[in-house]
């Protein structure tokens, strides 16, 4: 293959300062966690609720919640980054829109689009998945609980959430992992994370194999080292006698 | 946008609808036959093609798809040209084809290795004990019930990649998404296009969704 490897390209200076190439990479994995853990800390909290919701009691809130995931779930997640980032500013009342479009500098105004996309996206997921650990506790649970004199909102936050969360460990750190990766559609709205910074180094520089190789891998080893962490961490939290249950 | 706006709008969302679906039907059939090759090596028995399937596997499953897209971009036309050793260019369309194919498979493995391992060891034996090789027993016994046992799973699965081909916007592939967000920018109604391409992600994947599940329920072996 007549292409001309040049692995040194990293170390190189980027003209910027005392930055190097490779400084790149850093900067634009910061900005990947960053935008991952914000948005995961919405979806876990919303799709807590929502994950509840679809187990109460009654139609009404069930039904809310089932709509949500219906809808997050059946539209792209690029047509819903460009539907908060094009669309919903404008719907917005002029003060906030204003000081979106015009007061925070565009990289903050593409973070909190990207982080209010990607939470909301992944609630959906996550409210799926605590309605599964939620229902495959035995009813015997709930029901001790009610026995014992609480009340529903007791009887889940003291008994069932609790519970279905160490069930659910290892399909919520898949989302997590998933997260991580659809953070990269960021890109496209040029905020500076992973694959951003990976384009833009590719643009900058001839060496577009080595670029995006160092930037597959970056991913690759994130990925690998947050699995064998939530292995560790599924570990003892386990449930005893629940080992099967969970899972997707 | 009026309805004379959209009538005159609809034959080239169509035009990129057709894009949408062309990539989307091929990069499943390639997808699950490159899968089923996969899952095959990795039940295989042999521990070096297994590692293989199985690296393949994690790898895959472990980069965004958006990276992949755009990194297949310039790498297949390279690749291509290394091997016909011609310099011919290459469309957006075929590279994506390439990056849908090979990241869809590790997804597609997956499903049909759990497949192929919630038959039964019974069935197995019963056609061993018939005289078939393993290729036969494989091809006439397993595959068809596991394939039977995943449909609706793979259909799911589709279904998550017609929401993903959207993002060959990143390489400028004129799909239905990238139509429709093409249109609205030339007409200056871009947030009325982007909600209309939503509408119709939606309103074709909650139907087909649905669809599945009630197969699922018929499927059921």
């Amino acid at each position: 293959m007549n292409y001309h490897w040049d692995w040194g390209v990293f170390f190189r200076s980027t003209g910027v300062g005392h930055e190097i190439y490779l400084d790149w990479f850093f900067s634009g994995l910061a900005m990947t966690l960053g935008l991952a853990l914000a948005g995961w800390i919405i979806a876990l909290v919303l799709g807590t609720v929502l994950g509840v919701m679809r187990t109460l009691p009654g139609k009404v809130l069930p039904r809310i919640a089932g709509a949500y995931v219906d809808l997050f779930r059946n539209v792209p997640l690029l047509v819903q980054l460009f539907i908060w980032y094009y669309v919903i500013p404008d719907w917005l009342p002029d003060a906030i829109g204003n000081w979106l479009k015009q007061d925070i500098s565009p990289t903050t105004n593409a973070f909190i689009t990207v982080m209010v996309c990607l939470g909301l996206f992944t609630a959906a997921r996550v409210c799926e998945q605590v309605r599964t650990g939620i229902q495959a506790l035995p009813r015997g649970q709930a029901n001790a609980g009610y026995a014992l004199g609480l009340n529903i909102v007791q009887v889940y936050r003291h008994i069932v959430v609790p519970q279905a969360f160490r069930i659910i460990i290892p399909p919520l750190t898949s989302e997590f992992l998933n997260i991580i990766k659809n953070s990269s559609v960021a890109s496209l709205v040029a905020l500076p994370e992973l694959l951003g910074q990976t384009k833009q180094l590719v643009d900058f520089s001839a060496a577009q194999f080595e670029a995006y190789t160092v930037g597959t891998l970056i991913y690759f080893v994130v990925n690998i080292a947050l699995m064998f962490f939530m292995r560790w961490v599924e570990k003892r939290l386990r449930v005893p006698g629940l080992i099967a249950l969970g899972g997707k | 946008m009026t309805l004379t706006d959209l009538s005159q709008a609809l034959p080239g969302l169509w035009e990129g609808m057709k894009v949408t679906l062309e990539l989307l039907v091929m990069a499943v059939v390639g997808g699950i036959v490159v899968g089923t090759l996969l899952a095959l090596m990795r039940l295989s028995g042999n521990k070096f093609m297994s590692a293989v399937a199985g690296f393949y596997v994690t790898y895959f499953r472990s980069i965004p798809l958006l990276m992949v897209i755009s990194w297949f971009y310039f790498a297949v036309p390279l690749v291509i040209g290394m091997v016909t050793g011609t310099n011919r260019p290459i469309g957006a369309f075929v590279s994506c084809l390439v990056a849908f194919t090979a990241f869809e498979a590790a997804y597609y493995a997956e499903i049909i290795r759990a497949g192929i391992q919630s038959i039964s060891r019974g069935q197995v034996n019963a056609a061993y004990a018939l005289g078939m090789t393993y290729p036969q027993a494989m091809r006439l016994v397993i595959l068809p019930q596991a394939f039977r046992k995943m449909t609706p799973l793979l259909l799911q699965q589709s279904i998550i990649l017609f929401q993903d081909t959207s993002l060959v916007y990143a390489v400028g592939l004129l799909d239905f998404f990238n139509t429709s967000y093409s249109k609205g920018n030339i007409t200056g109604e871009i947030g009325q296009y982007i909600m209309l391409a939503g509408a119709v992600y939606f309103v074709i994947s909650f139907g087909a969704s649905r669809m599945v599940k009630r197969l699922q329920k018929r499927f059921t072996v």
